[in-house]
């Protein structure tokens, strides 16, 4: 039979999961929506013992996550969300997946009432080597993270810094966190939308109020 | 109350001897009563059970494995007949259910005809064997005598407890009547209540034993005939709902069995036909007819939520049991979409919950079965359940 195998050593994960999981205190109840293999939740358990669940959707992604003792389902951020109640956990965590929501505003308002606290990255598409790209090619940008062509991306509502920024205003979301990662990992902070942080930040990273 | 049943203490130790078929066996409710939910009381009820594996000190390494319809207490057989248990692949040194680490304990259900209290023992009130005087019993009452038993055990929690489909519902049972006595709950291949095709498939079966002039309106053991032909068709139909359109393909196509042509008549032709029948004949030597009207009657009954309104999150509000819900894509007895419902409902108490779809073509059964993604979600789950409930990792 197999046997429980921690997948490799707990503190190597993506930095981006590593700048969430700063952001994260030690016990709290945690949601992560869209987690993958897992790698974020398996790291908080192991290093911040936290309650974590997960909601991932493709079945290989949930059995590897159940393989590894994470409590995860099967299910879809765009319809799923809403069985869960009001402020059920201290942090949802969608990380590199509202891109790929039917309705991310929808989905960023079920964020903001099952958790005391939203943290959601992104892939910023007004990211400098993005503007460069579709700029001198004109063709739709294809970077190390969004490796697929535009016809097989699933990745269907892009959006800038300045746009996400923009849309917390409009639904009235308190931001108590902005801030941006650069391609080399390095992270920094901003106000406002972000004139510079929308241009060097390949991937926007916010926790967020609800109203 | 319209059966009431003398409120001494009754020996139903020796209706049966559990000898015969190994196991133990322990005589609950002399003291308390098990209040039954037809209303019925039952004072000294037999239930026969079988462990695997060692009690730790501290009691709280105890799986309860729940069985199916037609399973018993013996998911592995240390029985000399060479006849393998049920769940083989599950239980043992190794395997999934590690009886290295886990202490397992499988009990026969009440109603059941493998020493447990049924509708074939005898009825001490007359002597004679209960047939259908036997009250209609449900999946609540199966789980009341199974916590008796634990008392007994004096295992006050259960680090698990894990069944497919009737077993499914035990666990789902005993989730929500006994929260505080499960750590983790694994119900396969179940659902929250029993859906209508399923009712109907079982009235089938049901009605099948009921023609058979040998059923003898239950009375069969009085009057000692046994009514093979029916309680044979209901095996049959049963059986089809646990296999796949894609496993019986696979498996019979369309081949014939033992000739080389249609023989225009209504032998067995087909290599199908013929597994069929032997299911159901083999199925009459091992189990009691009347057992199959009353524990289907169980399942039919079965409704989690009916207690709560029909508001299946209602059932769960506030559980701390970390669950562990598992489907299969071809099952069409109890689909994927019906443990999806309880995955929602869970979801809706904000429950510790996993769930796994395990992509397989072996229908129902596959529960059964050398699914190895299925026995690796599981070990997975179990581990981290383990190791949360301070049993370490292995």
């Amino acid at each position: 039979m197999t046997e429980f195998q921690p997948r490799g050593r707990s503190d190597t994960i993506r930095v981006d999961l590593l700048v969430i999981s700063d952001l994260i205190e030690s016990g709290a109840r945690v949601l992560d929506i869209g987690c993958g293999d897992g790698a974020l939740l398996h790291y908080l358990a192991h290093n911040k013992d936290v309650d974590g669940r997960g909601i991932e959707i493709s079945q290989a992604g949930v059995n590897a996550c159940v393989r590894q003792g994470l409590s995860v389902v099967q299910g879809d951020a765009d319809t799923d969300l809403r069985d869960y109640p009001d402020k059920a956990f201290d942090y949802v965590v969608l990380s590199q997946t509202l891109q790929a929501t039917h309705s991310p505003r929808e989905v960023l308002a079920e964020l903001v009432r099952i958790g005391r606290h939203a943290i959601v990255s992104f892939p910023n598409f007004a990211y400098w080597r993005i503007r460069w790209q579709l700029l001198a090619s004109g063709r739709m940008p294809e970077t190390e993270a969004l490796a697929a062509p535009w016809y097989e991306t699933p990745n269907i509502h892009f959006c800038t810094i300045r746009d996400f920024v923009i849309l917390c205003r409009d639904m009235g979301l308190r931001i108590e966190q902005r801030s941006f990662l650069t391609h080399e990992g390095k992270t920094g902070r901003f106000r406002s939308t972000g004139l510079w942080a929308n241009f060097l930040g390949e991937q926007g990273l916010f926790v967020l109020r609800g109203p | 109350m319209s059966k009431p049943v003398p409120e001494t203490v009754i020996t139903h130790e020796n209706t049966r001897q559990p000898a015969a078929v190994g196991g133990h066996s322990v005589v609950v409710g002399r003291d308390k009563p098990l209040r039954l939910d037809c209303g019925v009381t039952l004072a000294g009820v037999t239930i026969a059970y079988q462990t695997y594996g060692a009690l730790n000190a501290d009691c709280s390494n105890a799986i309860l494995v729940a069985h199916a319809l037609t399973g018993d207490q013996f998911p592995v057989r240390d029985g000399g007949d060479g006849k393998p248990g049920w769940w083989e692949v599950m239980v043992g040194p190794g395997r999934p259910l590690d009886t290295e680490r886990y202490f397992v304990v499988c009990i026969n259900v009440l109603g059941g005809c493998m020493g447990s209290t049924g509708p074939k023992e005898v009825n001490p009130g007359t002597g004679r064997p209960w047939g259908l005087d036997f009250p209609v019993i449900t999946i609540a009452d199966m789980v009341r005598a199974q916590a008796m038993v634990l008392d007994h055990l004096g295992i006050d929690q259960l680090f698990c407890v894990i069944g497919g489909s009737m077993g499914g519902m035990q666990v789902l049972q005993w989730a929500v009547s006994y929260p505080e006595r499960v750590f983790a709950a694994v119900p396969i291949a179940t659902a929250a209540r029993h859906s209508a095709q399923n009712i109907a498939f079982h009235e089938l079966g049901r009605q099948a034993v009921m023609a058979d002039p040998a059923w003898n309106h239950g009375d069969y053991l009085n009057t000692g005939t046994n009514p093979r032909a029916g309680l044979a068709v209901a095996r049959m139909a049963g059986h089809i709902t646990y296999l796949s359109e894609a496993a019986l393909r696979r498996k019979f196509g369309r081949k014939l069995q033992d000739r080389d042509a249609l023989s225009y008549g209504f032998d067995a032709d087909f290599q199908v036909e013929s597994y069929l029948r032997h299911q159901g004949s083999t199925f009459v030597d091992r189990f009691d007819a009347n057992s199959y009207l009353y524990i289907t009657r169980a399942m039919d009954y079965f409704d989690i939520a009916a207690e709560y309104g029909g508001h299946l999150p209602a059932a769960f509000v506030g559980t701390r049991v970390r669950y562990c819900v598992i489907s299969f894509t071809s099952d069409w007895l109890f689909p994927t979409p019906e443990s999806r419902e309880l995955v929602h409902a869970l979801n809706a108490e904000a429950a510790n919950v996993s769930f796994v779809e395990v992509e397989t073509d072996k229908g129902h059964d596959a529960f059964l079965l050398d699914e190895p993604e299925f026995h690796e979600t599981l070990t997975g789950f179990l581990n981290g359940a383990a190791d949360r409930h301070g049993l370490g990792r292995p």
